[in-house]
């Protein structure tokens, strides 16, 4: 589904990412760990087309499709969704105008006929339930006046309407009780199925205990040093990012 | 515009039945401006002597008035002797759609305008005639039931006369400034609304109703009273871009309100602002004016501003009875070279007044777009309280967003206050919505509705839906 070579961003004039390689496939979920300013959000936002992040090499496909040829609206209709670390507040634009809104640009692009106000209002509601949003939030104007755990849980509510092949999960533990974590996480673990995938990414290990990854990556100063199987990020939990620094600088 | 709506306005459009309007008259129009121009259409239009009088003491404070030099543009030379006065906007009528600027076109077919209206809003001969006075006859007869006058204002002056003379300039006083002088001289038409005691006009008053409003644009002059305890909405403009020979427009409105009564006046303004230099665009000069005369009277006013070269426009409230309420509610939108200076002014002269002024300015291009804004409360009106909510959203970096208010407070009960705001549209707002499969001109679009959805909202539906549409195309090409 997306395969990346040897990637390299700028963001003014800092080189942030490396020279980075993945490969994800259809039904897989990876996890993308790494200390503070290894590039991990860097790597989310230049995935969703970002325009403060300067291309400085490499590729990336997504479908077959070079997705850095992109614009980011083509993007997100082509079925690639970055749930924000901070989601944007947008002042007297009701939730459900902007859900409404995107999901037509995305069913378009899919050449699906838009939905029907019932039909859309059922789709919602059933997705609502889902992250356990309040019929109010959806009413009130985007993110506003939100408080973080129902930010992130917006984001996922905005996930589940759109139904995107590969979901960019950044950080969206951050902030989060254990209460909305598990919410957060189950409303992720419904939607995952053989057609789609995931790239999460956290800082923290705790997240993969909801949402178990089939591959764990380690992102050290804008490159993955090390990949391996979920027992990986325990190891990472259990012996601390110092661990990493000395091996990679070790070795 | 809902189907019912297009048709209407379709019809109201026609010129065929309307007297005045035959092709032989319109060339035999005198230019320039003096006595004889007033005589000229006091006659035409078949006037009592007293109008023909008011008229020519309208004219001589003219001739004693100057330009306002207040404004935040420079006022451009206007030459009144070249103009025409007597209703001949549909002179150079054009053939085919092909003569109509493209760019018009374009938004005629964004905002969904069928064809045939789209002709007629710009200028094109219609071959289509239907019968217009059918319709508006249909409504008028629906009002009258309750006794409401809803006509011309030619028709007021010739059968409502006692009302009109006890009226007019009451509330705009000849004196007022140029535009209003001139207007009271040469108004060639407008409309009139009574409201009795009492009554709830059942439906929204629109200038669609009434035949012929095409031919009035330039010197349109508006009276409305609202009678004890009764309310009306009354709607103004039209969506769509019109297109008019006449680079004037000095249009005066009088409202008022006496005990209990409410008047809600919504506009939608978007002539034609000229191409992309702002050649051709339309000059508006209005004096719109309310006063809530009795105690407990309510006046609204709410404008969506799109259109003309220049707008020089601010409706305001004399809030003269005890506990009355003035309000004001507007989004001003300029873009390439338009300027606009518009607000309001509110008049606190009676005990416990209020008043509520809501102003969303949205500046891209290279506009310049001003906020002018007066709240005065007298010594005689203890307890009175004004809120002012004024913000201002700048798109690109070559565009202007001004703000000018003027507060005086002459009690020591009363309360004024005044927040402003001045932002841009963030970019991470607009990625956002692009990570959500929307594009910048729809993104733009959705942030700039939803900052002016406070004053949308206050539209009667409908009007609502269509300014929406008109902000989302109106900043087409804006961004990026």
């Amino acid at each position: 589904m997306l395969k990346i070579k040897n990637l390299q961003a700028k963001v003014d004039d800092k080189e942030i990412l490396k020279g980075i390689d993945l490969e994800i496939k259809a039904g897989e979920i990876h996890a993308i760990m790494g200390p503070n300013g290894s590039g991990k959000s860097t790597l989310a936002s230049v995935l969703a087309g970002n325009p403060g992040f300067e291309i400085t090499g490499g590729e990336a496909l997504f479908e077959g499709k070079d997705l850095l040829d992109l614009a980011p609206e083509e993007r997100a209709r082509e079925g690639l969704f970055l749930a924000f670390q901070y989601p944007v507040e947008i002042p007297g634009v009701s939730n459900m105008t902007f859900l409404k809104t995107a999901l037509e640009e995305i069913r378009t692009h899919k050449g699906l006929p838009p939905l029907s106000a019932k039909e859309f209002m059922q789709l919602l509601k059933q997705k609502q339930e889902l992250v356990e949003l309040k019929t109010s939030l959806v009413n009130r104007s985007v993110n506003e006046g939100f408080s973080g755990g129902e930010k992130k849980r917006n984001e996922i509510l905005q996930l589940a309407m759109l139904e995107p092949k590969l979901a960019i999960l950044d950080e969206t533990d951050s902030g989060l009780d254990i209460d909305a974590l598990r919410v957060v996480a189950a409303g992720v673990n419904k939607l995952r199925s053989e057609q789609n995938a995931f790239l999460v990414i956290t800082h923290y290990q705790r997240l993969l205990d909801y949402i178990v990854p089939d591959v764990v990556h380690i992102l050290f100063e804008g490159r993955i040093v090390k990949s391996g199987s979920k027992d990986l990020a325990l190891q990472l939990e259990e012996k601390g990012y110092d661990w990493l620094r000395e091996e990679v600088v070790g070795g | 515009m809902s189907k019912d709506e297009h048709l209407l306005s379709t019809l109201a459009t026609n010129e065929y039945d309307y007297g005045f309007t035959t092709n032989i008259e319109m060339e035999l129009a005198p230019k320039g401006l003096n006595e004889d121009t007033i005589r000229y259409i006091s006659e035409k239009k078949n006037e009592p002597e007293w109008m023909l009088e008011w008229r020519l003491k309208a004219f001589k404070h003219f001739l004693q008035m100057s330009m306002p030099d207040w404004q935040n543009f420079p006022m451009p030379e206007i030459d009144f002797q070249g103009i025409s006065y007597f209703a001949a906007p549909k002179k150079n009528q054009l053939k085919s759609l092909d003569e109509v600027d493209p760019e018009l076109l374009d938004t005629f077919n964004k905002l969904g305008i069928p064809l045939e209206e789209q002709k007629l809003l710009s200028g094109v001969a219609v071959d289509a005639v239907f019968d217009s006075v059918s319709v508006a006859t249909t409504f008028r007869e629906k009002l009258a039931e309750q006794g409401i006058i809803f006509c011309s204002f030619g028709e007021a002056v010739q059968n409502h006369p006692e009302l009109v003379k006890k009226y007019l300039g009451t509330v705009v006083p000849q004196t007022d400034n140029v535009f209003a002088a001139l207007n009271a001289a040469v108004f060639s038409d407008g409309s009139f609304a009574y409201i009795p005691k009492g009554v709830r006009c059942p439906m929204e008053l629109s200038t669609y109703f009434r035949i012929n409003s095409q031919n009035t644009g330039q010197f349109e002059r508006t009276l409305l009273v609202a009678d004890e305890g009764s309310y009306v909405s009354y709607l103004e403009g039209c969506t769509a871009p019109m297109r008019d020979e006449n680079q004037l427009h000095a249009a005066v409105v009088e409202l008022i309100a006496l005990d209990n009564a409410e008047i809600k006046y919504s506009t939608v303004q978007n002539w034609y602002p000229g191409d992309k230099e702002g050649k051709g665009g339309i000059y508006n000069f209005v004096t719109k004016r309310g006063i809530c005369k009795g105690k407990n009277s309510k006046i609204s006013w709410t404008q969506v501003e799109t259109g003309s070269a220049i707008t020089w426009k601010y409706p305001s409230v004399i809030l003269k009875g005890d506990n009355s309420v003035g309000e004001f509610y507007s989004v001003a939108l300029t873009r390439n070279k338009q300027l606009a200076d518009t607000g309001t002014k509110m008049i606190h002269l009676g005990k416990n007044t209020r008043s509520r002024i809501i102003s969303k300015g949205i500046s891209a291009g290279n506009s310049h777009n001003s906020y002018r804004g007066q709240v005065s409360i007298h010594a005689s009106a203890p307890g009175s309280r004004n809120f002012t909510q004024c913000d201002s959203l700048l798109i690109g970096d070559r565009c202007g967003a001004h703000t000018f208010p003027y507060i005086e407070n002459r009690n020591s009960s009363s309360v004024i206050e005044h927040e402003a705001t001045t932002s841009k549209i963030a970019e991470d707002q607009i990625f956002y919505l692009n990570q959500r499969g929307i594009d910048t001109e729809k993104a733009v679009a959705l942030i700039v509705n939803g900052y002016a959805s406070e004053v949308l909202n206050k539209l009667p539906m409908e009007f609502a839906v269509e300014a929406r549409k008109l902000l989302a195309v109106s900043l087409d090409g804006s961004v990026g």
